[in-house]
């Protein structure tokens, strides 16, 4: 099977209005100003996820990945555009996003059972009744017999795991990931993701996970959106015809090469730009 | 078995210290035996220990120790509460913290106990002139620690109590205060020094109250072997707060 005929590839415009979905990016637009003058970070970025679906967004560093990121999540509430979740604009932090850091985001004085049961906590859910329901996501990320461990006591691969059950204890409708596994190694990410699968399949849980990793990125996703480097715009969304369910074993398939390849068709020149043009900005900066 | 396994030795870096302590006191009992040190000026260990009965006895040294120590109880109690309440104001209010964060460390190295009579006028000669001198003096350190802790809290754990929509109270006995809580206990430890040093030493000057009267005392009758016993006694009140300090805080941080 050809690339061509497995990927259905759209061009950068990809209009955001043509289905209901549940998060939905139109024209969204972000500047900082600088010193040296505005730097748009994200321009005119429109799309829709639908309820359920597994969407990436992979580009070079300095595209807007975390921008994007901050914005969907609330975190960044000034921008041009519109962002809805379920038809609500996004002002702020909304329940409905729920949020995995890249960085170790777990509470060092808290165990694990007292991270995963922290939003249920902020609910007002009575110990017992939250601690039951942590037990629930502790179990799905596969952290059994470890609720009462302290962060310290696990490794990274497993902290991660305990801030994806503290946001999967929410319940949010949209699961938003900024490359949550970026720290790990490469097989220890692949099992991981195994596990992504294995509770996206679960719970149906639409997830947007931004990502500079393209296997990550292929495995997980039902569409992948690339960006281009600065400004970060829509550069190509390929969908991903893989079988469903998945596991890490895929990576060894040729449908999977193709994907990745072709994604690397698209990166590689961003990258590149990217690359010249901080190299050129350093050697700017170190002749002044 | 390397260094570090033999630190890992349950009990064994304790009785490494005592037999420190131990060493070094036979070391000074032979030198000045030896008349390498002058005995008019250190007494032989020897006879500081024969002078404990004497003192407690003679002395009420029991009566004084729980003076000292109710005096450093309540100042730490105070510099406790106020200064992580003034520290976490200061962190809130950006304005007043960069108004007034110079004054303050400023005032950490400042010699407050040499402020005595402003406060001799104030509270008379009493207990709370002691434990408010002691108060000012232990206090800088925990405001300066109390907002470099919350000041310190990694970004990553405000996004998350951000993404979880928290109230400002929630955020800040959720998130902030704990994971300040590390740094907040070194400017305790800080502030507890100093109190316990101006405790003794305001007793001293205004010879009034407790173990720093009785050393003043004990001084002035040049009882020098009664001067020491009574300095191992406030070394006792140091060593209790900072044990309970300790205790206090593995309670609250269980996970370090």
């Amino acid at each position: 099977m050809s690339v061509a005929s497995m990927a259905t590839t759209h061009t950068a415009k990809t209009s955001a209005q043509d289905s209901a979905g549940l998060l939905v990016l139109d024209d969204l637009s972000k500047r900082f100003p600088t010193p040296e003058g505005t730097v748009v970070a994200v321009d005119h970025v429109s799309l829709s996820v639908k309820q359920g679906e597994f969407f990436s967004v992979i580009g070079p560093s300095g595209c807007g990945k975390s921008t994007l990121f901050n914005v969907i999540g609330g975190l960044i509430s000034e921008y041009e555009g519109n962002v809805t979740v379920a038809g609500e604009r996004i002002t702020g932090p909304h329940p409905s996003v729920g949020m995995v850091f890249q960085e170790e985001s777990t509470f060092p004085w808290r165990t694990v059972i007292e991270n995963v049961s922290f939003p249920l906590e902020i609910e007002g859910m009575p110990k017992a009744k939250r601690y039951e329901k942590a037990r629930h996501f502790i179990h799905m990320v596969g952290l059994d017999g470890f609720e009462n461990r302290y962060p310290s006591e696990l490794s990274g691969g497993m902290r991660q795991r305990v801030s994806l059950a503290r946001t999967l204890a929410s319940e949010p409708k949209i699961l938003l990931m900024d490359e949550p596994f970026a720290a790990l190694d490469e097989q220890t990410r692949l099992l991981l993701g195994d596990k992504v699968l294995q509770i996206q399949e679960e719970l149906k849980q639409t997830t947007m996970l931004i990502t500079h990793n393209i296997t990550e990125a292929v495995q997980l996703s039902d569409r992948i959106m690339v960006m281009t480097y600065r400004p970060g715009k829509v550069k190509r969304v390929v969908d991903i015809n893989l079988p469903r369910p998945r596991t890490s074993e895929i990576v060894g398939s040729d449908a999977f090469g193709h994907y990745v390849a072709q994604i690397w068709t698209d990166l590689r020149e961003e990258a590149s730009r990217g690359l010249t043009e901080d190299e050129g900005r350093r050697v700017t900066r170190a002749t002044r | 078995m390397n260094r570090s396994a033999l630190a890992r030795i349950p009990g064994l870096p304790a009785l490494f210290g005592f037999g420190c302590l131990v060493v070094s006191i036979l070391a000074f009992e032979i030198l000045i035996r030896a008349g390498v040190i002058n005995r008019f000026i250190v007494p032989m260990p020897s006879q500081i220990a024969a002078s404990f009965e004497r003192v407690i006895i003679e002395e009420h040294l029991l009566e004084r120790f729980v003076l000292t120590f109710k005096e450093c109880f309540y100042a730490a109690i105070l510099i406790t509460l106020v200064g992580v309440s003034l520290g976490a104001l200061l962190h809130r209010v950006d304005l007043l913290r960069r108004a007034t964060e110079t004054w303050v460390a400023a005032a950490a190295s400042a010699p407050t106990v040499l402020m005595y009579p402003l406060f001799l006028v104030i509270f008379g000669r009493s207990s709370t002139t002691i434990i408010m001198m002691a108060f000012v003096a232990g206090l800088p350190p925990v405001i300066l620690k109390t907002i470099e802790g919350l000041s310190g809290t990694r970004r990553v754990l405000i996004n998350v109590g951000r993404s979880f929509n928290l109230t400002q109270s929630q955020m800040f006995w959720k998130i902030l205060f704990p994971a300040a809580m590390p740094t907040i206990f070194v400017g305790l430890k800080l502030g507890l020094i100093f109190t316990l040093i101006n405790v003794v030493g305001v007793e001293f000057l205004i010879n009034f109250g407790g173990l720093g009267q009785l050393i003043n005392d004990l001084a002035e009758r040049y009882d020098l072997p009664g001067t020491y016993a009574a300095i191992c006694f406030v070394i006792l009140v140091s060593v209790v707060f900072f044990v309970v300090i300790e205790r206090i805080e593995r309670w609250l941080r269980p996970a370090d």
